[in-house]
């Protein structure tokens, strides 16, 4: 028992010492890129092109379409060094709004405090929302041998929230005249966790089911009910894995599902990156900052034909006036790229968002390039 | 044992002057090794008390207005949030402790004393290498090739064993999960995961049994169980109870595989193949860290803190157990 306990301790001590050795290294390898990086763009040449830290905060809806939009930018400006934190879109306003970051990605438009706080932050000019990131949202199910069926707000909202609970229910029947519908438990599946998407798809029930939808918008998941994946991958998947399950994503991550077209007026509208546009073309101007301003109220419960009111819109955050030239630069250097045709595509590529109408994103950039330095 | 440890006091060492040399620094080396651990335990305290301390002083109610999955108009704060995640996480713990002990001990003693020499190496590096997959593997593979299988024997429990309580059909829709993302799902993968280290600490502590006990057991008549349960279990009792204990700490922090495997929900309910009733602190962390912000961490860190708590806990009984049994264990 004693020699056991002594080589224990022997083999632990070797152990401790292998840890020891393991850490070392990785510290080291971390520490020396991040060192190194300020280190070469502040030797790099001052360049005609766009150069430099660029730093952004917010919605992490946007993130993967930052992905994108950080290589394309980089491929004609090598020296703009561009970093986006996903810290959400609350914490993305408040980074913005504190000095923090140059810009802010973010599901929702600045509150009426926000704008004055930026008023502070950006001079008397304050700051303005700009739309760069529509996506549809689908409600996916999964059914044998049924793609596509049509459902009201108020259905969707009772099915998701446990009142509809077989697939041949007389309210989704009523709907669906000529669609087998098969005699199957539905499965909700929803988001586990907090997510943009969640909130503009509660929202959408909220505001279009006629009180079926008895929870606020939110990004959490209101009530107890069915299955939660994690992430709109996850969520998908156990779609896929489940028959009888409906749950909600991007349009772009739904691939071969099932997907419900939503009930707009009298018509059913299946989701489409072309629908979205419509949605937003015929949105309420919500600007509260000047003709600048391109803050959007999307209807969710409109009725103008072919639109698709459930769709998430994210914006960039911009101040009209910023103190230092080089950082008005970068910011409209950037987003112009972001709201352009080509940035857009990149996204859509990427993303799978769906490109911001042709005049709004000429809209965006003319007014980009308005914005300078004090 | 004494007389070898304690120098005759004019002893001359066998080695002179550079000898003491290495030994100082052989003992320094150790020492710092050793006080090392205690610098590193108590520097993860302090940052899990500082960083959760916002969120655990806040009685305002602010916090609960900044972190969006805290629903206080539910009746929700952050006590009653980690309160369904810890009863979860020791549940889903617990399941799994269930699963892979009896099984642990069982390949163990297979492998220590049943198995042919050839097939107890080749056996023990098999269990061993079950070890040394990485813990999202195990995740993915619950989640696409486990969960199917379990699907239709969670139906079957549910109509058949419905009665009892953990396999208790949902309440408000009569049914059982329809994908089997459930504690119980989890708890096997979990299983499978600790399966490893108690098989591997209890061979060797069954491989230690004197051969004379067990010699003398089978002299007197003893069938092979016989010797097992007189001379082998009693002298490895203290073993496999570290060795569950380990398994234990490993089930209590696992997140990964959780993560994947589990439609997570609170509720403090035992119903273990009903989706959406639980979820285990690390997984819960792993779900919302990403969106989280300062407020959100800091209430995520609480959670950590709380966690870091059960598992010191279970490992401070796991040793005082051990140190307790070891005392009539019969070995000494």
């Amino acid at each position: 028992m004693n020699i056991a306990l002594r080589t224990g301790a022997v083999a632990s001590a070797a152990a401790l010492t292998l840890l020891l050795a393991a850490c070392t290294p990785s510290n080291e390898d971390t520490k020396t890129p991040s060192s190194a990086a300020p280190a070469m763009t502040s030797e790099a040449p001052a360049a005609p092109s766009l150069s430099g830290d660029l730093a952004g905060a917010g919605a992490s809806s946007q993130e993967s379409a930052m992905e994108a939009w950080k290589a394309g930018i980089q491929a004609t400006n090598p020296d703009l060094n561009i970093s986006y934190d996903p810290v959400g879109s609350g914490g993305g306003r408040t980074q913005f709004l504190d000095g923090g970051v140059a810009w802010a990605g973010s599901d929702s438009v600045l509150s009426d405090e926000e704008y004055v706080t930026a008023v502070t932050r950006c001079g008397a000019d304050g700051a303005i929302n700009l739309p760069v990131y529509i996506s549809p949202i689908a409600v996916i199910f999964n059914i044998d041998g049924i793609d596509s069926i049509s459902l009201d707000a108020a259905t969707i909202a009772g099915i998701f929230d446990g009142k509809i609970t077989k697939w041949n229910d007389a309210a989704i029947a009523g709907q669906n005249a000529g669609v087998a519908l098969p005699d199957l438990a539905i499965t909700i599946v929803h988001r586990g966790d907090e997510s943009g998407t969640t909130k503009n798809f509660t929202d959408y029930l909220n505001k279009a089911s006629n009180g079926a939808w008895p929870y606020d918008a939110s990004g959490d998941w209101a009530n107890a009910l069915g299955e939660s994946g994690q992430g709109t991958s996850g969520l998908v998947q156990i779609v896929t894995d489940t028959q009888g399950a409906i749950g909600y994503a991007d349009f772009s991550k739904a691939g071969a599902l099932g997907k419900v077209s939503i009930k707009v007026g009298e018509a059913f509208v299946a989701p489409s990156a072309e629908g979205a546009a419509t949605a937003l073309a015929t949105a309420a101007p919500a600007g509260k900052n000047g003709d600048n301003d391109l803050a959007f109220k999307i209807d969710r419960t409109s009725t103008e034909a072919g639109a698709y009111p459930l769709l998430l819109l994210s914006y960039a955050i911009v101040c009209q006036k910023y103190d230092d030239a080089a950082v008005a630069a970068n910011v409209t250097g950037f987003l112009s790229y972001v709201a352009s045709a080509e940035g857009q595509a990149a996204a859509a590529a990427a993303a799978g968002s769906a490109p911001l109408p042709a005049d709004l994103s000429a809209k965006v950039e003319a007014i980009l390039a308005t914005i300078a330095a004090n | 044992m004494t007389i070898s440890t304690a120098p005759a006091p004019n002893a001359v060492p066998l080695t002179a002057g550079r000898e003491s040399i290495a030994d100082k620094t052989f003992a320094g080396v150790s020492a710092f090794s050793a006080s090392l651990i205690l610098l590193i335990l108590a520097a993860v305290a302090a940052f899990l008390l500082t960083e959760a301390w916002p969120a655990i002083t806040d009685t305002s109610g602010a916090l609960a207005a900044k972190v969006e999955w805290l629903n206080p108009e539910k009746g929700e704060t952050l006590v009653s949030t980690i309160g369904y995640l810890v009863f979860g996480t020791i549940l889903i713990s617990t399941l799994a402790l269930l699963i892979a002990t009896p099984l642990s001990i069982g390949i163990a003693l297979f492998i220590s004393h049943y198995a042919p020499r050839r097939l107890a190496a080749g056996l023990g590096y098999l269990i061993d290498l079950l070890a040394a997959i990485p813990s999202v593997v195990y995740g993915l593979w619950g989640s696409i090739v486990l969960l199917p299988v379990l699907k239709p024997f969670y139906t079957w429990l549910g109509t058949y064993l419905g009665w009892f309580p953990l396999f208790a059909p949902d309440s408000v829709t009569g049914e059982v999960s329809a994908t089997g993302r459930v504690a119980l799902s989890a708890a096997i993968v979990l299983a499978i995961m600790i399966i490893p280290i108690i098989t591997a600490i209890s061979r060797e502590v069954f491989l230690q049994t004197p051969k004379l006990h067990e010699e003398a057991a089978l002299a007197m008549g003893a069938t092979r169980w016989e010797m097992i349960r007189m001379a082998v279990l009693p002298f490895g009792r203290s073993g496999i109870i570290g060795a569950t204990m380990l398994g234990l700490g490993r089930a209590l922090g696992e997140t990964m595989a959780v993560y994947m495997i589990i439609s997570g929900g609170l509720t403090y309910s035992f119903g273990v193949i009903q989706s959406g009733k639980h979820n285990t602190i690390a997984a819960y962390i792993a779900t919302q860290f990403p969106e989280a912000n300062s407020s959100g961490v800091s209430a995520l860190i609480a959670m950590g803190l709380a966690l870091f708590i059960i598992t010191l806990v279970v490992n401070m009984l796991a040793r005082w157990i051990v140190s307790r049994r070891s005392e009539f264990s019969g070995v000494n």
